[in-house]
């Protein structure tokens, strides 16, 4: 299905735009020239020669030297509406989505209540439809209001327009309760996204544990917390033929546990964020709550280096953040008693690319990849540059150095891991789902031909 | 020195400095009148999230014999109680500007925050399971007197690695005098990557007696209903310092307080080679000079009115 047929956003005016000399790259329609491009009523309508492209009423915006890629897509983000609006909403949440370049994102459902019945679906798409920046899908939980006990509608949640389950947050820790909900997929369909952590090994833990735990005497939570969870329910998923997709990986145990269940044929996917790729526990002895604490949380670079493997063999298919806005007051105290959690969409693709692609760890190309990685595991067209395909474009300038932070948030909330960071790369521009959804103010567009 | 946050900030030049100062100190106990003018008219407050009786007792009594005015704040009783936050607290705290805010706090890194919060000079008097600085202060200092120097000495630190900050500030500020410092614990109690702090790790007894010095760790008696280990009768059985463990030129510590017939046998703790009186003794004396040297030592703190130099003066005592 495409973004739109799927998702939901606000209706809004479609884009005529040209971008004169964009440096394209789609490494999924496998494009990489100098083109201009043309959007022509919310559709990618040319891929012209450049310079040659006939502005036709468009707006025009000289890209020479500004690379323009598929917009990215974000299997994981955290809106926290209903309930938590003081953090996040559609709005804010989904105007942080364009800003990052992404021009699709799906919200999870551990909200206040839970997002666990069609009616709560319906109330959710329709703010999307009156608000939203960029297309957004909402999960349904698996379990009734995320107690792990009870499975939740499941049949008329997709109707209602569920794009998957998952009780992110809380793993379903009853494997039983799991094996029932992967039995149930085959009548319902829609993927089902596991935050994999087994809470009798991480009890009361609030980073990773190793040495510098050890050495700050806070308590940890073990790698294998988290993978042998994957390795159940890569089990599990295996045995009764369905399809899972693993959140947040962060441990080299569980990336392996991955590799060897899809070595296997097992149905699953995974993803990691850009913190856990660009950081390591080394960080945290600073005890800083505001860009450190999160659930996984940071580990070490044996994982880290793990992770960016993952990427490169396609163990991990996508990039996602785990955008997850909290207000000062859950951040400002100590470590242990902090909220869980950072937020990622306005940063990521700036983020992996200062970190990863400039050092050369990684590919431009493969990081543009892994950024759109998230929408087929959802059965969702991936973005791509292809003429006449919808418009979902970002434009950057990979050269452009900012401090993240220094002009504040579209997101409600500063969490950011990456806040005072200087970051090169920066989206200039976005068009979602056929509609311009962001534009740098400092970034100033060609005049209309 | 703006604040006392961990014992991993203090290089040995900085420890050496703070019981050089502690010992002035403990001349001045040995006067008639005990009490100096240095702190007078300043302002300390001491703020206690969690129980104690030597920390705070003994601040409290360094910040009097220092004259300076002393606010105890227990969280027991206080807005705490009424949901305050910890930074809310520190700025009411914060307005009757005091000197130095001493704070001791459930959880890791609390003094470090409150450092950022308050214009005070801030003392770490234990966050969490993270650091205890003046505990490996005085200890530093009790072994120091009574051994001249650490250079080279085995110590053992024996018991509940996992759940005690004294165990981590000790074994630091131990290493970086020079000592050799060996972890001995169940493998439930012993943090896993702890060795990468500059220590051996042990998992029974058996080598103790290289030791020049043991170190029992107070064990809590919740931490077999969480299955760190099956019972304290396996746990005394294995790990109890006893006379029959402990040999006569050894000397032994622990931070208090004791549960006796658990980690240290009762004739243990009353023998002539433990140091456990002499370490309270020590507490005082270190923390006066821990206040003395954030709030009047070093660069500046020091003014004519308050004697001269860096010397203490009692008070009466003719400047």
């Amino acid at each position: 299905m495409s973004l739109t047929d799927a998702l939901d956003v606000r209706a809004g005016e479609n884009a005529h735009l040209v971008l004169r000399r964009a440096t394209v790259l789609d490494p999924v329609a496998n494009i990489s020239a100098i083109h201009d491009v043309v959007i022509h009523d919310g559709k990618i309508a040319e891929l012209a020669s450049p310079g040659e492209a006939d502005a036709d009423g468009a707006e025009v915006v000289e890209a020479e030297g500004l690379h323009a890629f598929p917009a990215f897509f974000d299997p994981h983000v955290h809106l926290r509406t209903p309930g938590h609006e003081h953090k996040e909403d559609v709005e804010t949440g989904t105007r942080a989505a364009a800003a990052g370049g992404y021009c699709g994102i799906l919200a999870m459902a551990n909200t206040q209540p839970p997002v666990s019945t069609a009616a709560d679906i319906s109330a959710l798409r329709e703010q999307a439809r009156a608000g939203a920046s960029v297309p957004v899908g909402f999960l349904a939980t698996v379990t009734k209001g995320m107690q792990g006990e009870e499975l939740t509608e499941m049949v008329e949640l997709r109707e209602a327009g569920a794009v998957g389950f998952s009780d992110d947050g809380l793993p379903i820790v009853d494997a039983g309760v799991m094996r029932r909900a992967l039995q149930y997929q085959h009548l319902c369909g829609g993927n089902i996204a596991l935050h994999e952590e087994d809470p009798r090994l991480s009890r009361d833990g609030a980073m990773n544990e190793g040495p510098v735990s050890a050495a700050l005497g806070v308590a940890g939570i073990p790698s294998v917390s988290e993978s042998t969870m994957v390795a159940r329910d890569a089990g599990l998923a295996g045995y009764e033929r369905a399809r899972i997709h693993v959140q947040h990986l962060s441990a080299a145990e569980s990336v392996e546990a991955v590799r060897t269940a899809k070595a296997a044929g097992v149905q699953i996917s995974a993803e990691a964020s850009p913190h856990h790729l660009c950081l390591t526990d080394e960080v945290v002895r600073s005890l800083d709550p505001h860009r450190f604490k999160m659930n996984p949380p940071l580990r070490e670079e044996r994982d880290r280096q793990a992770l960016i493997e993952g990427l490169r063999d396609g163990t991990v298919e996508c990039i996602a953040t785990d955008h997850a806005p909290h207000q000062p007051e859950e951040k400002d105290v100590p470590f242990e008693q902090a909220a869980m959690g950072v937020t990622g969409l306005e940063t990521a693709f700036a983020a992996l690319h200062t970190e990863l692609v400039l050092p050369g760890t990684i590919d431009l190309a493969l990081l543009v990849e892994r950024m759109g990685g998230g929408a087929e595991p959802f059965d969702l067209e991936r973005p791509t540059l292809a003429p006449g395909s919808e418009a979902n474009v970002v434009l950057c300038d990979l050269g452009a150095e900012w401090t993240v932070g220094e002009d504040g948030y579209e997101s409600r909330s500063a969490n950011s891991w990456c806040a005072g960071r200087t970051l090169t790369g920066r989206v200039l521009v976005t068009v979602a789902a056929g509609q311009v959804a962001f534009r740098l103010r400092s970034f100033s567009l060609g005049v209309a031909a | 020195m703006k604040h006392l946050l961990s014992i991993e900030q203090l290089s040995r030049e900085e420890i050496e400095a703070i019981l050089d100062r502690a010992e002035s100190f403990a001349e001045v106990g040995r006067r008639d009148i005990k009490k100096v003018p240095t702190l007078r008219g300043r302002t300390v407050v001491s703020l206690f999230y969690e129980s104690s009786t030597r920390t705070s007792s003994s601040f409290d009594l360094a910040a009097k014999r220092l004259s300076a005015d002393l606010v105890s704040v227990k969280a027991a009783g206080s807005s705490v109680e009424k949901g305050e936050s910890l930074k809310d607290t520190i700025a009411t705290l914060s307005a009757y500007d005091p000197a130095a805010i001493v704070i001791r706090h459930p959880h890791a890194g609390a003094a470090q925050m409150v450092a950022g919060w308050t214009p005070a000079a801030v003392v770490n008097a234990g966050d969490g399971k993270h650091e205890h600085p003046s505990q490996a202060l005085l200890d530093v200092y009790t072994l120091r007197r009574r051994l001249g120097s650490l250079e080279g000495i085995r110590i053992w630190i024996v018991g509940d690695v996992l759940h005690s900050r004294v165990a981590r500030s000790n074994l630091i500020a131990f290493a970086r005098m020079g000592a050799e410092v060996t972890l001995c614990g169940p493998p439930t109690l012993i943090p896993r990557g702890i060795e990468e702090l500059g220590c051996d790790v042990s998992y029974s007894l058996d080598g103790v007696e290289e030791a020049e010095v043991v170190y029992a760790l107070r064990m809590q008696k919740e931490r077999m209903s969480e299955s760190f280990v099956p019972s304290l009768r396996e746990y005394a059985a294995n790990f109890q310092i006893d006379s029959r463990r402990l040999n006569p030129r050894q000397l032994l510590m622990h931070p208090g307080p004791v549960n006796r017939g658990v980690e240290l046998s009762g004739e243990a703790i009353d023998s002539p080679q433990s140091l456990i009186g002499e370490q309270v003794a020590a507490g005082l004396v270190v923390r006066m000079a821990i206040l003395y040297e954030l709030l009047a030592g070093g660069e500046g703190g020091a003014t004519a009115d308050q004697g001269e130099g860096n010397r203490p003066t009692p008070i009466g005592t003719p400047a």
